[in-house]
């Protein structure tokens, strides 16, 4: 299943690394991440965890370019990402995404080669053997032509990933990827992810369940606006830990 | 009879503006309906009016020129002021537009008094397109021509960022100045398509096309190119028709579109009222 022209780490003896350095950021004065820092490589499957508004979306979307940091690196590759990568994909949470557009699922598989086209170039072979490639790799080559509304939450999921792929995107960036999902449907999803990491990709997505974190990550952030923890998700997902990250914060002075 | 109509400069006038509107708003009716703001387009519209009211009391006389003028600063001013108060995330856009288009329609009333122009400022509100003389014809051409120019050109940046602005802006795609610039040829069309249909009808021409093939594919090309064929083709027929029946061309026009989509929404073999259910 690993794709002849992926070339990353699983076949490669160096790995591929992202180094995030003192991330900051605020919306307007208020302060939504401070002083992140995390290294990490490809393969691996990282987890955001902590409470609501401890700004997991916040450092998907810093990382995505979405959001400008006020202070910070992000190094990819030993490069500075400046504001936004081709090889950086995001994935959004599935509320935020208008279901009823018309468009179909290859279309939006498609929507995923526009980086490599540019805003008018015509979609050469390469490219259609990209998107075919994507839609294969995600089980959805059947279900191409339906519009994006008619597709289970795991297939959607799923058709977003085969844009990532179309793509060629290295970092896959995921909100909240298993809200809504049924427990088949997570599994699936969590397989996929698995199978991802292993082909070379680095997958970094924010997840509410620590229940699940163990079985379908093997790194975890925890986040309460600023970094708690960093470590292989065994290492770190201790109960004290969790008891101090998720106790609620007093509200009176 | 017809046959005199159809030789008459003015009908074929008439005829060639309304085709031509009708394709270059009907494809840009496609933006319009991915945009989810078909109201917000009905607000501008009538922020237009105001705005030919002001271009008279400035300018002191009613010209192509000063109309199209007035009307643009007003629709760009209102448009474009009420995405600068939503971006305080106080006040949500819809809101603030609701608030400065009417302050300005009331502007526009309490302006007209003063001028004594109101018999000609009737064929701006309702449109008037057999008497579009040559200038208006050329202005609408070349209104046109630039939108569909520019939204072809710019098509996969302006879709992308229309579907997921963030996905967008995670792909380079500079999302803030797409979101501007379609918001500006908007107004562009609105005011192409005033001498046609007038400023409260030419909504109709901007959102009813697209409106229509949405119900009859997935496809997202579909909406512009079938918009702008059920645009063009309408109006023409729908001059055609207000003649025989007696009916102003503007409005003619209005009700065929709609009727179109009356049809579309009963008999759609997919998402039709009448189709058989597949799910």
């Amino acid at each position: 299943m690993i794709e002849p022209h992926h070339e990353c780490c699983a076949h490669h003896g160096h790995h591929h690394e992202l180094v995030i350095e003192n991330l900051t950021v605020s919306y307007r004065r208020v302060l939504a991440l401070e002083n992140v820092s995390l290294a990490t490589s490809c393969g691996n499957r990282v987890a955001l965890i902590g409470p609501n508004g401890a700004g997991k979306s916040t450092l998907l979307k810093a990382i995505a370019g979405l959001v400008p940091r006020s202070s910070g690196t992000i190094l990819w590759r030993g490069t500075a990402v400046k504001k936004w990568s081709r090889e950086f994909a995001y994935l959004p949470q599935r509320e935020e995404v208008d279901w009823s557009f018309p468009i179909t699922v290859r279309g939006l598989v498609e929507m995923g080669r526009y980086p490599q086209t540019g805003w008018w170039r015509k979609f050469s072979a390469d490219d259609t053997a990209a998107v075919d490639r994507a839609l294969e790799s995600l089980a959805l080559t059947d279900l191409q032509d339906r519009q994006i509304r008619e597709l289970s939450g795991g297939q959607q999921q799923r058709t977003f990933l085969a844009r990532a792929l179309a793509q060629e995107a290295h970092v896959l960036l995921l909100d909240e990827p298993f809200t809504g999902l049924d427990r088949n449907a997570s599994q699936l999803l969590g397989d996929l992810l698995a199978k991802l990491a292993h082909e070379g990709r680095l997958v970094i997505a924010s997840h509410h369940d620590l229940n699940t974190v163990p079985l379908l990550f093997d790194e975890a952030l925890v986040l309460a606006t600023r970094p708690v923890a960093f470590g292989p998700v065994t290492e770190i997902l201790t109960p004290e830990l969790i008891d101090r990250t998720f106790r609620e914060p007093a509200t009176r002075p | 009879m017809e046959i005199d109509l159809l030789t008459n400069p003015f009908y074929q006038r008439a005829l060639a503006t309304a085709g031509f509107i009708g394709f270059a708003n009907g494809f840009f009716s496609g933006f319009v309906v991915l945009r989810r703001n078909a109201l917000s387009v009905s607000a501008l519209s009538h922020t237009m009016l105001p705005g030919i009211a002001l271009g008279i009391f400035l300018t002191g006389a009613l010209s192509q020129w000063n109309a199209f003028l007035g009307a643009m600063f007003a629709a760009l001013l209102v448009g474009l002021g009420s995405v600068a108060v939503a971006r305080g995330n106080r006040v949500e856009q819809g809101t603030a537009l609701a608030v400065l288009y009417t302050a300005a329609f009331a502007a526009g009333i309490a302006l007209l008094p003063k001028l004594d122009t109101r018999q000609e400022l009737e064929h701006w509100l309702f449109g008037d397109i057999i008497a579009v003389g040559n200038a208006d014809m050329w202005i609408a051409f070349a209104i046109g021509t630039f939108t569909l120019l520019i939204t072809n050109l710019l098509m996969r940046p302006i879709l992308l960022t229309l579907f997921e602005p963030n996905v967008a802006a995670a792909q380079g795609v500079p999302v803030k100045t797409m979101q501007y610039l379609v918001f500006t040829l908007l107004v562009l069309a609105l005011v192409s398509s005033l001498q046609a249909v007038g400023c409260v009808l030419s909504v109709g021409l901007l959102v009813t096309p697209a409106a229509t093939v949405s119900l009859l594919t997935d496809r997202t090309s579909a909406l512009f190119w079938g918009g702008g064929l059920i645009g063009g083709v309408g109006s023409i027929a729908a001059v055609l028709l207000s003649g025989k029946f007696g009916i102003a061309p503007g409005p003619a026009i209005v009700i065929v579109l709609g009727l179109l989509f009356i049809a579309a929404y009963l008999f759609s073999p997919k998402y039709g009222l009448l189709a058989p259910k597949h799910r």
